[in-house]
């Protein structure tokens, strides 16, 4: 009996993810939540800038790359020439949250009948490990050696508690992926995130917590033990929207 | 039948992208194109399009991106503080090579500038406009009737050779009414293979991207986008021109600038001087050899535009400065009277050099 395989949703090339990402789990979340809708040959993805700039070399579906911070003005412009198609963007917090803050907010504000993956790090990955939005105070990055100076730079930007203020958004969610209880947490979002757009429910973002052992200078095992000591007590898990909820409440 | 009506050179715009068969229209407010946003935003919901206002110009163009990956024809226009913001767009559409139609309805600058009519974008739209190598087609209407047509020309060319196309107006040729006849042709339809539709299951996925990590790839990918500019070059070149078969001193402008220029062309014949009009309807591709042919019979070339000297740089590569070229120009909003062109003219006949 086949008890786990790969996603129809997954191609077979090997990701380029550092030892301990936690980039692979995230994909394959998504891949598994469209393969559970069978929604495979209708989804097209937008691929961010930042360590997942090559998602669309993972995942088997119709998929895109967008400018810096772009990816829901590409997807909003893909769903709106065909509104049949199924639009995901995956995006890093260093593109959603600081130079794409205003396609995500007003993304969300439309209640662009899109789904958002944005995977939350802390940490700009793939140019290095710069402070992020999301850095934490006193983190220290490459840009803020002596630990985030909240005098200077902030403080990080929540972003899941700031678009719940928002009226547009269908559903807010925030889940991490240093658990097996929270990786079972993740799926379920991501797959309701999906199915809310199958829907027609409209904008659906889950903020995924993710591990950058190499760019936080920890082992693998030592960076989700950080996730959950440090991040997951400033970046609180939790649903902080859900309209679908709040009808069937 | 062509239906004509009195119409603003905007509104005839926004009408021609109905025509050509768009029906995704992504915008941002900014004089003094006004026009073409306020009349989609009605005409488009008559007929299930989509008019959707984006919260910048930048995002504007990135729905255009998308809407272009998914096989649609989609467009966008401005003016000129708003097409600066657009460069990033305009670069990541010619890497990924999708056609789009964007539209510059030129205004003074730099900076905030002002709102009156300029051609001071010369040199941003016909180099690219955003990083990297790359061109766009531009097409320089001059009069309300050429906004429609050449937006018709725009949408077929950005198809046919997957890049975009951009209208280079300017505030006057945009507010100004005239008569424009409705040319009633069926949009082109033009196979796109290669569009973000979903796999069906049925055929392998596709991908849009311009990121080549691979110096060859991207070499290769460079290449092979300049012999379709070659082709472009070699097929699409447009220009009008006016008492050009004897003439000495010849004007070469587009736009509003062209219409200037052809009532002080007009003017200089009824005093004998043998003046003559080029005017670019493609600024890029330039029409260099048309040019070249005339300088072997012209003395002179007068660059008339409204710009501190632009496009006369195109006129001297290519006549490969054989000839004088003067610049005849009023800048930050200012359109020369006939009389001023006339006055350069005569000066030049007399053989000055301004």
């Amino acid at each position: 009996m086949i008890v786990a395989s790969r996603p129809k949703s997954m191609t077979t090339a090997p990701t380029h993810y550092c030892p301990g990402c936690t980039h692979g789990i995230i994909h394959r979340l998504v891949a598994e939540a469209i393969d559970a809708l069978g929604i495979e040959g209708r989804t097209i993805g937008v691929a961010p800038v930042g360590c997942s700039v090559l998602a669309y070399n993972y995942f088997n579906l119709d998929m895109t790359v967008a400018a810096h911070g772009r990816a829901p003005a590409v997807a909003t412009g893909l769903k709106r020439a065909n509104p049949e198609s199924i639009v995901f963007t995956y995006q890093g917090d260093g593109d959603l949250a600081s130079i794409g803050m205003a396609e995500a907010v007003h993304a969300a504000a439309r209640n662009e009948n899109i789904t958002v993956i944005f995977v939350n790090n802390a940490v700009y990955g793939m140019t290095g490990g710069q402070m992020a939005p999301t850095s934490l105070p006193r983190q220290v990055t490459q840009t803020s050696p002596l630990g985030r100076d909240e005098a200077l730079c902030g403080l990080p930007v929540k972003v899941c508690e700031m678009l719940a203020q928002l009226d547009g958004p269908e559903y807010i969610a925030r889940v991490a992926t240093n658990s097996v209880k929270n990786v079972l947490s993740a799926k379920k979002a991501i797959e309701k995130a999906f199915r809310n757009q199958v829907e027609g429910r409209g904008f659906s973002l889950v903020e995924v917590l993710s591990a950058c052992p190499t760019n936080w200078g920890m082992t693998p095992a030592d960076a989700l033990r950080w996730m959950d000591s440090a991040m997951i007590p400033y970046y609180p898990l939790g649903v902080f929207k859900d309209k679908s909820a709040k009808e069937e409440g | 039948m062509a239906n004509t009506i009195l119409m603003k050179g905007n509104e005839a715009l926004a009408e021609a992208a109905i025509a050509a068969g768009c029906r995704h229209y992504f915008g941002y407010p900014i004089t003094p194109q006004t026009e073409i946003g306020a009349y989609l935003a009605k005409r488009m919901p008559e007929i299930g399009g989509v008019f959707l206002q984006a919260e910048s110009e930048i995002a504007a163009i990135h729905m255009v991106y998308g809407a272009s990956c998914a096989g649609k024809r989609a467009m966008t226009s401005s003016s000129s503080p708003g097409i600066s913001l657009k460069s990033e767009g305009l670069s990541y559409l010619a890497g990924s090579d999708l056609p789009a139609l964007v539209v510059n309805v030129q205004r003074a600058g730099p900076g905030l500038g002002g709102i009156q009519p300029a051609q001071a974008d010369y040199f941003q739209a016909t180099r690219g406009g955003g990083h990297g190598d790359f061109r766009n087609i531009v097409l320089a209407p001059a009069s309300a009737q050429e906004m429609y047509s050449l937006t018709l020309r725009g949408f077929d060319l950005a198809d046919r050779y997957n890049m975009t196309a951009m209208i280079l107006a300017d505030g006057t040729i945009g507010q100004m009414m005239e008569q424009v006849a409705l040319e009633s042709a069926e949009p082109t339809r033009v196979e796109k293979p290669w569009a973000l539709t979903g796999t069906r299951g049925e055929r392998e996925k596709h991908v849009i991207t311009s990121l080549y990590l691979a110096p060859e790839e991207l070499e290769e990918k460079n290449l092979s986008r300049f012999a379709r500019y070659k082709l472009v070059e070699e097929r699409e070149t447009d220009f009008d021109s006016y008492c050009m078969e004897d003439a000495e001193i010849c004007l070469v402008a587009y736009g509003i600038a062209a219409r200037v220029s052809r009532s002080a062309v007009a003017m200089a014949r009824e005093k004998g001087i043998r003046a003559g009009l080029i005017r670019p309807i493609t600024l890029w591709p330039f029409p260099s050899e048309t040019l070249l042919q005339a300088a072997s019979h012209v003395r002179q070339f007068l660059s008339v535009e409204l710009s501190m000297g632009q496009m006369i740089q195109d006129i001297e590569l290519a006549i490969r400065c054989s000839r004088p070229v003067s610049l005849v120009s009023r800048v930050g909003g200012m359109i020369p009277a006939p009389e001023e062109v006339l006055a350069a003219i005569e000066r030049a006949a007399k053989g000055e050099t301004l």
